[in-house]
């Protein structure tokens, strides 16, 4: 009985995403939705219903999708960008760099089920790149949202922003983790959990493990910093730099591939102002065929994953 | 050192010259289908020389394809579309698109012969720090919509500017001009279905067939006929006109009566005015030298 209480609720951000995007259209008739027959995976159908002109639906046509977003935004319109963060970020990577980013254009691309969300459907739809890939295009604003309050902060943000931006919406239940009221501001890292001995950085669904596992520390004695690196781009260098300094060691913990993304953008603050042990997790190649859930076990995406990491840089494991 | 530097300077509008191009375009709109030709034709040679000595100053380009699309780019500027080159951010402006991003030097020309910014800014094409580059970035020249250079992303991005138009309820047009290879990006299908399916009437899409491109002939490289009937298919009114005339150019740019997009096929020669360029591949991005541009210059007349 007890700990069917103490089971917290999760949550799809998707249906906040939606839900904020269209109390956003209310207020602004500048904002616009553009998907890629991504209406129903996007949660649109409220949307397209309320604001039948101002959801442009070009069919299955990624790179398209995003070169008309430009041109609403050169229209005067404000375009939300909707679709499974595989085919936004892959397929119409040189329209983000180009006509959006390089352009300078305010369109926010939204990045759905992100990570290994679609897991059985293989790596052919896990976004496990879009960090990576994203986070070399220059001017872009990356933005990882850890639970639902956070996803409406983080889309109002952007909607006010007059700046290009891919935010990263999970599908993947997460509980809450920020308050109800949180705000979300670009640039800077919230402390979740304090702590003296070791500081974990984490993004999206990592973020409410990464707090289990400061738990799981804390028991052992080790105190264990939590960082939500929500603006993965710019980075909070502040805030890594302080962890490093104030707690000795530093892990990193992203449903996303190693190379390019969030651990890589720490690592390269840590390597050039602040090194000190370190340790990054994430997805190192090509997933096998299994669940989201699984697939997150299967690489240490865990409390206890990032706890044993956690460990071991403290060199205790 | 000092030339780098000025070649660096923002550019803004050149105010005299805007001053003209407002009065000579409204000559132009109001004056006879063959005085507008004669006139938009002295005004194209004129872009080409500029186009001829703009290449010679930077010491590359893409000089084949910018002779073959400038009577179309001068049309469009000068005889059909309502810009205003003193305020190039004029909300309900037409929209000019150069999805073919590399012939930037004829974009630019024409831009400075409508008083976008001060012609005498041409020679720092593509000169360190200059706004000019190799390919139109719109933060840093004014009458450039959005960046281009890759293909296959002008024609979406003008696509969706016509889609922002008709959703708020606006009047003003898009007219966006590819080439003939280019048409071999899907993306451009992507966008001429997408324009086809909303309907967009106020959108025209332009393309300088002039049947080479980068390597070889376009239907040596990847067959493109029968073009006409392609975009047909697609859902367009489609106009074939020669691309050098310019009283079909400007007869082609009307708006549609038809409620769907136009598509101009605008049959042009590459090199267009100056013999030993014409129809010649090698032309795409070969750097004439000062012999023959003078010679090119001579061609061209005043």
């Amino acid at each position: 009985m007890t700990a069917v209480a103490e089971q917290a609720p999760t949550y799809d951000c998707r249906a906040d995403f939606a839900d904020e995007l269209a109390a956003l259209a209310r207020a602004d008739e500048r904002i616009v939705a553009v998907c890629n027959d991504s209406v129903g995976s996007s949660n649109l159908m409220a949307f397209r219903e309320e604001f039948p002109d101002r959801l442009v639906n070009v069919g299955i046509a990624e790179q398209d999708m995003v070169g008309v977003a430009a041109g609403l935004a050169n229209a005067g319109f404000i375009p939300f960008v909707s679709a499974a963060a595989p085919f936004l970020t892959g397929r119409a990577l040189e329209q983000i760099k180009a006509d959006i980013a390089y352009t300078h254009r305010h369109v926010v691309l939204c990045g759905q089920s992100p990570g290994m969300a679609y897991g059985e459907l293989g790596p052919t739809h896990h976004s496990i790149e879009d960090l990576s890939w994203l986070r070399a295009v220059p001017g872009l604003g990356i933005v990882v949202p850890a639970d639902p309050a956070e996803t409406r902060a983080a889309v109002r943000w952007a909607a006010a922003s007059g700046t290009p931006t891919y935010l990263r919406i999970p599908r993947f239940k997460v509980p809450a983790v920020t308050p109800s009221d949180t705000a979300f501001t670009i640039g800077r890292a919230t402390c979740l959990t304090d702590g003296t001995d070791v500081t974990v950085i984490a993004v999206g669904t990592m973020v409410s493990r990464a707090m289990e596992a400061a738990k799981l520390l804390a028991d052992e004695g080790i105190s264990a910093r939590v960082l939500n690196m929500a603006s993965v781009e710019p980075l909070d260098t502040e805030a890594v730099v302080a962890a490093a300094q104030e707690t000795g060691g530093i892990v990193t913990a992203e449903e996303g591939l190693l190379s390019g993304g969030l651990g890589a953008a720490v690592a390269r603050v840590v390597a050039e102002q602040c090194p000190v042990p370190f340790r990054m997790l994430g997805v190192p190649a090509f997933a096998p065929t299994g669940s989201t859930a699984f697939l997150l076990e299967h690489f240490g995406l865990t409390a206890q994953g990032i706890a044993a990491a956690a460990r071991r840089t403290l060199g205790r494991a | 050192m000092t030339a780098t530097l000025e070649a660096a300077a923002p550019l803004r509008a050149d105010g005299p010259a805007a001053d003209a191009y407002r009065r000579r375009n409204a000559r132009l709109r109001a004056a006879s289908p063959d005085e507008a030709a004669a006139e938009l034709a002295q005004i194209s040679t004129a872009v080409r020389r500029d186009i001829l000595t703009t290449i010679q100053a930077a010491g590359m380009g893409h000089v084949g394809g910018d002779l073959s699309v400038t009577d179309l780019l001068v049309t469009a500027l000068w005889g059909a579309l309502r810009v205003e080159p003193a305020d190039p951010g004029a909300p309900l402006r037409d929209r000019f698109v150069l999805s073919k991003g590399h012939c930037a030097a004829a974009l630019y020309s024409t831009l400075a012969s409508c008083g976008f910014f001060p012609r005498e800014r041409l020679t720092g094409f593509m000169a360190p720090l200059s706004p000019l580059n190799g390919h139109p970035a719109r933060l840093k020249v004014p009458g450039v919509e959005t960046n281009t250079g890759p293909l296959g992303h002008g024609f979406p991005v003008a696509t969706g500017c016509a889609l922002g138009a008709r959703i708020r309820g606006e009047d003003w047009r898009t007219l966006v001009v590819l080439g003939d290879g280019e048409m071999q990006e899907g993306s451009n299908w992507e966008a001429a279905m997408t324009a086809a399916h909303y309907g967009l009437s106020n959108l025209t899409a332009v393309v300088d067939r002039n049947r080479l491109q980068q390597g070889a002939r376009t239907e040596d490289t990847k067959t493109l006929e029968p073009l006409n009937e392609k975009w047909a298919s697609f859902g367009w009114e489609v106009r074939v006109i020669d691309g050098h005339d310019h009283r079909a150019i400007k007869q082609a740019y009307a708006p549609s009566t038809t409620g769907r997009p136009v598509a101009v096929i605008a049959n042009t020669v590459k090199g267009k005015g100056v013999s030993f360029m014409e129809d010649r591949v090698e032309w795409h991005h070969k750097v004439p030298t000062d012999e023959q541009v003078a010679l090119a210059l001579r061609e061209l007349g005043r």
